[in-house]
């Protein structure tokens, strides 16, 4: 195993920094259910993290807790060296976690851009009563939020359906549009949920290729839960497996590979 | 019978178009009165899906807040301050008090919690500034009196001062309304957490704080029209009504289209009117307009279930 305390680098020779976040024995229930049981890991700066595991793995829930959507029963969130207290989700975002989520979650009422620019709420700085009137700092923030927008759109290369309404795009944009949102946010910490799920093979590549654009470009830190091994192998530097709640493996895509329990789990044995 | 219905209203028309103008004038004032509301409904439904039956009393109870502030010798302008506080302090006491302990409980229980801040909000104004009707410091707040009278086409048309600056207000009110929503973020936040909390809650979108504001603009509305309606009728719990006008507004509008909101509010002041005037004097007797916007909203119903600007559900099997 690496030293991963300080950073470390990859196979194909990226330098990945610190620690950015760290999960310590995290244990979720919901009543009587396990969600989640004693999971311990890390997230370094600027590397590709996937989170795998068969269906009911508690993948998600992890997810949940990482967002601040679900707070853990038992265990700690490390965030940029310090202790994460209990928090509302919209408070982890303005920390700069953005998320993706599962069964896209989009203002689907709103056109594109509209989407795009909410991802910029967590940069908003100026009043309500300045924003009322338009005035001052207001404005000068409206001006720069709408050039980074319009970047992140260029980069997705969704221009061309910038003023359409999201209700009326077909999935796979929705699912892009959704990452636009996310990336406005210029995030520490980008959080995809099953990011190709429901997409065919077209989507799927072209998906990949935009998260390690991403991380490519602006070094930004991404997590994902993805279904689909091939995809995940291919793109991440680290991944965790989870089977029923727990960690059964955590390593490079090769070291994960070859694990006993990694493969148990996915092709299944008597118990 | 059939002439009286087909013919004669718009024989009548045609003849005096002076009169025609002035009929329509009033349908406006009203018109855009009831937009105004109805949007105040809207911006609370969209973003907590409560319907806010309280709209009605918050009108009157930003009018008597603000005549019973200036009776305590305040000046007027300083009044209308401290009264937009008020409602402030209220749209924070509604979040803190009522909605959150609420929050995801089902719509109608929230619906009925709105119920129960309508009987609070008239018992306590009540108790505050007692129960009989006073008279809008409309002079005080500088609303001219007077009228102009044109002359189109050889006839007379009556425009009152006041409906004048209650159409200004109004329009400037629902225009400024509108950038807000779409060209801030703080607008763009509140449209957003109508169309999906989870999505806005990523974002870093504050239910607590969208809804505090938008119940502040309700409170902001309500003053407005609490002034302009009270200058007209005085200032009493009667006011009430007002809001309830824009009920068959949201039925024509939907209770989640903006642009339906004022529309509709238009449609229904210029048409309630015309109907009043054309048909209802002449063959019903009169006072038509208590009841004419809830039937004309039915009607379009039978014809277009989603209201004339809601989007279609289309249920998928």
């Amino acid at each position: 195993m690496l030293d991963q305390s300080e950073g470390y680098v990859t196979a194909d020779g990226r330098q990945i920094g610190g620690v950015l976040m760290e999960m310590k024995n995290i244990t979720l229930k919901f009543g009587g259910v396990t969600a989640i049981s004693d999971i311990s890991f890390d997230i370094h700066e600027g590397e590709i993290r996937a989170i795998i595991g068969p269906n009911g793995a508690g993948k998600s829930s992890m997810l949940n807790v990482i967002s601040g959507f679900y707070t853990p029963t038992i265990g700690e969130v490390w965030y940029k060296g310090a202790q994460r207290p209990a928090m509302k989700p919209y408070e982890v975002a303005r920390m700069g976690v953005a998320r993706t989520f599962q069964n896209i979650a989009l203002f689907e009422g709103m056109t594109v851009l509209d989407n795009v620019m909410t991802g910029r709420l967590t940069h908003m700085k100026a009043g309500i009563g300045a924003q009322a009137l338009w005035w001052g700092k207001a404005q000068r923030e409206e001006i720069e939020n709408r050039e980074i927008v319009e970047k992140v759109i260029d980069f997705l290369e969704i221009q061309n359906i910038r003023k359409t309404p999201v209700g009326r795009l077909p999935y796979g944009l929705k699912k892009r549009v959704e990452l636009a949102r996310a990336l406005a946010a210029e995030p520490s910490l980008l959080l995809l949920d099953e990011p190709m799920a429901g997409m065919n093979v077209e989507e799927k590549e072209d998906m990949s290729r935009f998260i390690l654009d991403v991380n490519d470009e602006f070094g930004t830190t991404i997590a994902l839960i993805e279904h689909d091994m091939g995809v995940v192998m291919d793109l991440s530097d680290r991944v965790v497996v989870m089977d029923y709640g727990r960690k059964i493996g955590d390593g490079t895509p090769d070291e994960v590979r070859n694990n006993q329990d990694v493969i148990d789990a996915y092709l299944g044995v008597a118990h | 019978m059939l002439k009286d219905i087909f013919v004669t209203p718009f024989a009548d028309m045609f003849s005096a178009p002076d009169f025609l103008l002035q009929v329509l004038w009033e349908g406006l004032v009203s018109g855009v009165l009831y937009a105004l509301i109805a949007l105040g409904f809207v911006l609370i439904f969209r973003s907590s899906r409560i319907f806010n039956f309280a709209q009605g009393i918050m009108v009157v109870f930003a009018a008597l807040t603000l005549v019973g502030l200036h009776s305590f010798g305040i000046p007027a302008w300083i009044s209308v301050v401290l009264t937009l506080g008020v409602m402030f302090v209220l749209a924070v006491s509604i979040e803190r008090v009522v909605l959150r302990p609420l929050v995801g409980q089902p719509d109608i229980i929230l619906f009925m919690a709105t119920i129960g801040i309508t009987l609070f909000l008239i018992g306590f104004g009540e108790i505050i500034f007692g129960g009989e009707n006073k008279v809008m410091i409309s002079e005080e707040l500088g609303i001219p009196t007077g009228d102009t009278v044109l002359e189109p086409w050889g006839g007379l048309l009556i425009l009152q001062h006041l409906d004048m600056t209650v159409v200004v207000v109004a329009v400037a009110l629902v225009g400024g309304l509108l950038a807000f929503l779409n060209y801030t973020q703080m607008g763009r936040a509140i449209r957003a957490l109508g169309d999906d909390h989870q999505a806005a809650l990523s974002v870093g979108i504050s239910l607590q704080t969208v809804w505090v504001l938008v119940w502040f603009i309700a409170g902001i509305i309500a003053l407005v029209t609490g002034i302009a309606w009270g200058a007209r009728a005085g200032v009493s719990f009667a006011l009430e009504v007002i809001a309830y006008k824009a009920l068959p507004v949201l039925m024509l509008g939907g209770l989640e289209s903006i642009t339906g909101a004022i529309i509709g509010g238009l449609l229904i002041g210029i048409l309630e009117k015309l109907f009043e005037i054309y048909w209802g004097q002449p063959l019903l007797g009169g006072n038509t307009e208590t009841w004419f916007a809830f039937v004309l909203a039915l009607i379009v119903l039978l014809f277009r279930p989603q209201g004339l600007f809601g989007e279609r559900i289309i249920e998928r099997v």
